[in-house]
């Protein structure tokens, strides 16, 4: 029997679907707009230094160009949290790639030749690009990303490490990567009558409101902020970024809507990034697999812009019991674009390191890499010491154990060969934190028998209007069509926005409390509803927010298994399985899509994804997407997700974690580890491309 | 993208005549990289002169058995082309293995010949490079070249070629023909692209106004045994980081006909003139091919960071080889 | 000469969706701007506008292409259909929309319609005999290619997703061709 579309965890389909398949969802460059003109930035040249000298005259005199904002007459901004928005404020070239003048034009072709045109001058000055472990400018930060702090000692890990009777110590390596949303960072922006409307991609456009008024000062009642449909974010939404800036600047010099659509090359050097990680691992364990001391030091880059802490050390001080540990983050300032949020910053590259040297421990003991992490099962959370809300990864393990029939598998590595084809599986855990930020939400009951939901947040494609609407359907006791719901605008209740997969969480509890009260009205009263309807509002600030007594986290396990080719160094991947354990799941089909898309990202990680920063230039050499790699549909197999029921009730009225990051969590860890068991050879840099491969095999 | 005349003429005199009587014109094909490179700025023409819609656009056997493509056949026709898939298909594979299939439906046979290299300094008018500014130096050679080339590179330049294409009408002997101002002409497509040297602004021996009107692939009525295959970092839709192209014939025992090509390795896709020789009446044994694939490159002058392709190329080579072969080993 | 030229710019007839547009161009403007900026047919993504992600595929004279990369002044007289043309005139959209809905072979939703034309463009390949980099070289040229999920992906593989929605995509594309 089909189970009702209100059913907690029923699959409903995409509310916003139909309109994204017949291209009807319009996008921030998409709303009609009369008299719009089109913008392009030109990036600096120099990887550090002064412009000198903006000479705009020749792009002026293109046809079509209207204007050109450069440093010497854009609008001046007022003081931001957020130094990266600084454009067009001074003559500083922090790192190539900086916006350092804007054209705007009756057409994307006039603005696109205007920049061409303009001529800037630079006073160049030495530049130092190059990330080293020793590098002496490095330096401890408070904290790392998320506010952790960037040092945590228990123990006498040292002393613990050295006198362990299995040892290792090793490195790791992952590149900086690129967040490569498909619908790159776009603005339109229209000034009329004193307001400002945007339409813009972001993932919180409450986020994008408040930093425009703080630097534009102006009221907040005075901007609307619009992102109905986003093409993806990934991290590098989550906060505003310098297409908002210049397209408002622009609106407001030309008093015509503005659109600035970043050019794809752009991107790399302005909309953040993941920060490449160096890691070193020292595990060391008892003969029965115990570990004794975990040692994870992690060394990363920032910009001379603002200081960004890639917190690629705070998973191990959740995932295993160890006597002793030290987790620690240094950071050395370059002169790099500014890095940033990348889905599951700190995990996705901690995981990698801390999985993969698990998985070499395991080796080392002669364990089952399952078993190795079954045994080092912490009772509390070993950092804070305190308990779990829940843990279910020995069950994700075991669960994903027997699905991938890895009671199967001879342990011994190079054991398996197909033609000239090395086939090898692997495991890796995964881990993400719950969080939650208030957020407002209102809900109305109309005399027509339907309801309407609203509440600012953002659907970047999670589902979220979906999952939101059967939050209410099913607390308010009715069929889903019944429900209508309005997020993407600050004209909603404010909410918070869309990352570290805390969207349902945060937006499902006021939109639950709301159609709780609401559905108290209704149960109150009889007779028709005033024509109005009934409404009712609710606001989780102070409690979504509040400390929890808890460690709360959701859990999974990465089963990998590939192949790789051991004439040409190609390595894919032939089976793909995650189990998790995240909480109550609130719609079958869009979650599993959120776990495989996570997969998916950390299969690019693993095989395909990696960008280099030009030691002699200062950017990165791959900036467009014909040579950063994110997996086309031919390296992407048949991939299950599954998950584990939990219970939780330490969470909010749902039940829910956030599933948007853990499927990238130790996905490549579980590949890495498969290549390890295919050839024998530990490769411990990202990614694993036939270059490093061919030189791994020929090595041995 | 500064603006430009278009002009779409009917003829291939036309084309010609249209091209000498415009400064800084430009032929356009299916435009899939002169779009792409006007866009980024690295090209300026003042003229497109669209060649797509010229009556070049058949695939047909000629009295003496080889076959001549017209130089406007789209990428993907080709590849599906009987002709081809049945007497060439390493120059079908070739095809398959380059691109997606919607670039290959725009692409076109001549055009893929012209495309230019993906070297991320030639794209980036920031930056130097001797190919897009003759004298400004090359910021590859001592910069990012993992994907850059290993065999035939100069101090001026250490680009590869980028299509896969053109490897395998290098092995197969294919010709290029030419209409200029000076009339028409046929050159060997092995011998189109050129190596660097001192001069990596010139990828091809085409003279300016020359117009490629099509490619001639020698007589095979039975067809013989050829074969592509490429790595590379994605599994599909992404440039060879190192690539093959090969037909061999064994009559009695012995190797009687070998075309072997590299691609992603050099300027140029690399005619293995020297590996062929080797390979020349020898038994098709591994050992002959290891022995004859060795010799060639010996003349590999790998970079800082692109050494593995050399073993890369290697094993491209000797699987293909065996291959194609294997019967005649078995 | 099909187009009526002027310096920069040429006036050229576009059949969009079944209906004519005739535009005056500048020579520089791409089908896809054209498509979404003068003809408000936003459907078409602009993703790299270098040919390098497949947002932009549609359909020109029947044949799947990337609309970043096509001039305008090109295309004079061409059949042009972008995912808004799908459904035709009726209310239900394509079965291959509908497939897309129902497997969730999209989240985001930037990449779907790119993703949508590309398939169906890749369907009629096959039909009509194009083999892909995965065909066995041994199958008989000139006979339909029968899609298995090797050759869906393949064949696809000019079009990212960076949501990870592949296999789901794949599902979609099976469901219409069965």
């Amino acid at each position: 029997m089909p189970e009702p579309a209100t059913a907690p965890g029923a699959p409903a389909e995409r509310r916003e679907g139909r309109l994204k398949v017949t291209g009807s969802a319009r996008y921030a460059a998409e709303h009609p707009s009369p008299g719009r003109l089109q913008a392009w930035p030109v990036p600096a040249a120099v990887a550090r230094g002064r412009v000198t000298r903006i000479d705009t005259a020749a792009a002026l005199d293109l046809p079509g160009v209207v204007t050109v904002l450069t440093p010497d007459d854009a609008p001046r901004l007022a003081e931001s949290d957020d130094a990266t928005l600084a454009v067009l404020q001074d003559a500083r070239v922090p790192h190539r790639g900086w916006f350092v003048a804007l054209v705007v034009a009756e057409s994307l072709e006039a603005a696109r030749d205007g920049a061409a045109a303009v001529h800037v001058a630079y006073a160049a000055e030495e530049h130092d690009v190059t990330l080293t472990e020793t590098h002496p400018a490095g330096y401890v930060p408070e904290q790392a990303n998320g506010g952790y702090p960037a040092v945590r000692e228990q123990g006498d890990p040292e002393a613990a490490f050295a006198s362990s009777e299995t040892r290792v110590d090793v490195r790791y390596r992952v590149p900086p990567l690129h967040n490569h949303p498909m619908e790159p960072h776009t603005t339109t922006a229209h000034w009329e009558d004193g307001r400002l409307t945007v339409h813009t991609s972001s993932q919180g456009s409450g986020v994008v409101r408040a930093v425009l008024a703080q630097l534009f000062e102006l009221d907040e009642e005075r901007i609307t902020v619009h992102a109905e449909h986003v093409g993806g974010g990934f991290g590098s939404k989550g906060t505003p970024r310098p297409d908002v800036v210049l397209a408002v600047m622009a609106a407001l010099r030309t008093g015509r809507p503005v659109t600035v659509a970043l050019p794809r090359r752009f991107l790399p050097a302005v909309v953040g990034h993941r920060a490449p990680t160096l890691h070193r691992l020292r595990l060391g364990a008892a003969p029965d697999g115990r570990l004794t001391s975990l040692l994870h030091e992690v060394t990363t880059h920032t910009s001379h812009v603002k200081e960004f802490v890639e917190q690629a050390a705070t998973p191990a001080r959740v995932m295993y019991a160890a006597a002793s540990s030290r987790t620690a983050h240094r950071v050395v300032p370059l002169d790099v674009p500014t890095p940033s949020w990348m889905r599951a910053p700190g995990e996705a590259p901690g995981m990698y390191a801390l999985e993969s040297a698990m998985d070499e421990l395991a080796a080392e003991l002669g364990m089952d890499p399952v078993d190795l992490r079954v045994a080092n099962e912490p009772e509390t959370e070993p950092d804070s010491g305190k308990p779990f809300s829940s843990r279910h990864l020995v069950e994700c393990l075991r669960e994903g154990a027997r699905r991938f029939d890895w009671d199967r598998r001879d342990p011994r590595p190079r054991t398996w060969a197909e033609g000239d084809l090395l086939i090898g599986t692997g495991v890796a855990a995964a881990t993400y934190p719950v969080m939650m930020w208030p957020s407002k939400a209102s809900a109305r009951a109309l005399p027509d028998g339907t309801f309407l939901v609203r509440i600012n947040a953002a659907d970047i494609g999670t589902g979220s209007r979906t999952v939101l609407a059967q939050i209410a359907a099913d607390v308010l006791e009715v069929p889903l069509e019944r429900v209508r719901i309005e997020v993407g605008s600050t004209e909603l209740p404010a909410a918070s926005l869309a990352g570290g997969s805390s969207g349902t969480a945060s937006w499902g509890w006021p939109v639950h409390e709301a159609c709780t009260r609401l559905a108290a009205l209704l149960g109150d009263r009889s007779g028709p509803l005033p024509g109005q309807g009934l409404a009712t509002e609710a606001d989780t600030a102070g409690r979504a927010d509040a400390d929890s007594p808890y460690a709360r986290h959701a859990f999974g396990a990465h089963f990998a298994e590939v192949a790789v080719d051991t004439v040409t160094g190609e390595t894919r991947v032939r089976r793909l399985l995650g189990v998790y354990a995240a909480g109550r799941i609130l719609n079958a089909r869009t979650a599993r899509s959120q776990f495989v898309g996570g997969m998916v990202m950390g299969l690019g990680m693993a095989l395909t994804e990696g960008s280099t920063v030009d030691a002699a230039f200062g950017d990165f050499t791959e900036s467009d997407l014909a040579s950063y790699h994110v997996p086309a549909h031919a390296d992407v197999p048949d991939i299950e997700a599954h998950w584990v029921d939990e219970d939780d009730p330490h969470l909010n009225p749902m039940g829910s974690k956030g599933i948007g990051e853990i499927g990238i969590v130790g996905t490549a860890a579980a590949i890495g580890n498969a290549a390890h068991h295919a050839t024998g050879v530990r490769f411990r840099e990202l990614p694993l491309t036939p270059d490093r491969i061919l030189t791994g095999l020929t090595g041995r | 993208m500064k603006p430009f005349a278009y002009v779409r003429p009917g003829s291939v005199e036309e084309a010609t005549d249209a091209y000498a009587s415009r400064p800084g014109a430009r032929y356009l094909g299916g435009g899939t990289n002169l779009v792409d490179l006007m866009k980024l700025g690295v090209e300026r023409p003042a003229a497109l002169i669209d060649v797509s819609r010229l009556p070049l656009d058949a695939v047909e056997e000629l009295p003496d058995g080889s076959v001549r493509v017209g130089a406007t056949v789209r990428n993907s026709d080709l590849a599906a082309h009987p002709l081809v898939r049945d007497r060439y298909p390493a120059l079908s594979q070739a095809l398959l293995a380059g691109a997606s299939g919607q670039l290959r439906n725009a692409a076109t046979t001549g055009g893929n010949l012209l495309q230019r290299t993906r070297c991320p300094y030639f794209q980036d008018l920031s930056k130097p490079c001797n190919k897009r500014e003759p004298g400004s130096g090359c910021g590859a050679l001592e910069g990012v070249h993992r994907d850059h080339a290993v065999l035939g590179h100069s101090d001026h330049c250490v680009a590869t070629h980028p299509s896969d294409m053109a490897v395998a009408l290098a092995a197969l002997d294919a010709r290029v023909e030419l209409h200029g101002p000076e009339g028409t002409r046929s050159v060997p497509a092995a011998g189109f692209h050129r190596l660097p040297g001192d001069h990596p602004e010139r990828d091809t021996e085409i003279e300016p106004g020359e117009l490629i009107t099509a490619v001639v692939l020698p007589a095979r009525p039975a067809g013989l045994p050829s074969a592509y295959r490429k790595a590379r970092d994605r599994a599909s839709y992404a440039f060879a980081l190192a690539s093959v192209a090969a037909v061999v014939e064994v009559t009695d025992g012995v190797v009687a006909y070998a075309g072997l090509a590299f691609g992603g390795v050099a300027h140029r896709p690399w005619r293995a003139r020297r590996a062929e020789e080797a390979l020349l009446g020898a038994a098709p044994t591994v050992a002959a091919f290891e022995h004859a694939v060795d010799l060639e490159l010996t003349a590999a002058r790998p970079l800082r960071d692109n050494a593995y392709k050399v073993p890369l190329a290697r094993g491209l080579a000797l699987d293909v080889l065996a291959r194609l072969t294997a019967s005649a080993r078995a | 000469m099909g187009s009526h030229s002027h310096g920069h710019h040429s006036d050229v007839t576009l059949r969009v969706n079944g209906k004519p547009r005739t535009l005056t161009v500048d020579h520089r403007r791409v089908l896809l701007d054209v498509l979404r900026d003068d003809l408000d047919l936003p459907g078409a993504k602009k993703g790299c506008d270098h040919g390098q992600c497949g947002a932009c595929t549609v359909l020109v004279d029947g044949r799947r292409v990337n609309s970043c990369l096509l001039l305008a002044v090109c295309l004079d007289g061409c059949d042009i259909t972008t995912v808004e043309g799908l459904a035709g005139d009726g209310e239900e959209p394509h079965p291959l929309q509908r497939a897309f809905l129902e497997r969730d072979g999209f989240q985001c939703g930037y990449c779907t319609p790119g993703q949508i034309c590309s398939a169906l463009g890749a369907v009629a390949e096959a039909e009509a005999g194009h083999p892909s980099h995965v065909t066995d070289p041994a199958l008989p040229s000139g006979r339909p290619v029968p899609l298995d999920r090797d050759e869906i992906r393949e064949r696809l593989s000019g079009n990212l997703c960076r949501c990870g929605a592949y296999p789901r995509i794949v599902e979609a594309v099976e469901d219409v061709i069965r």
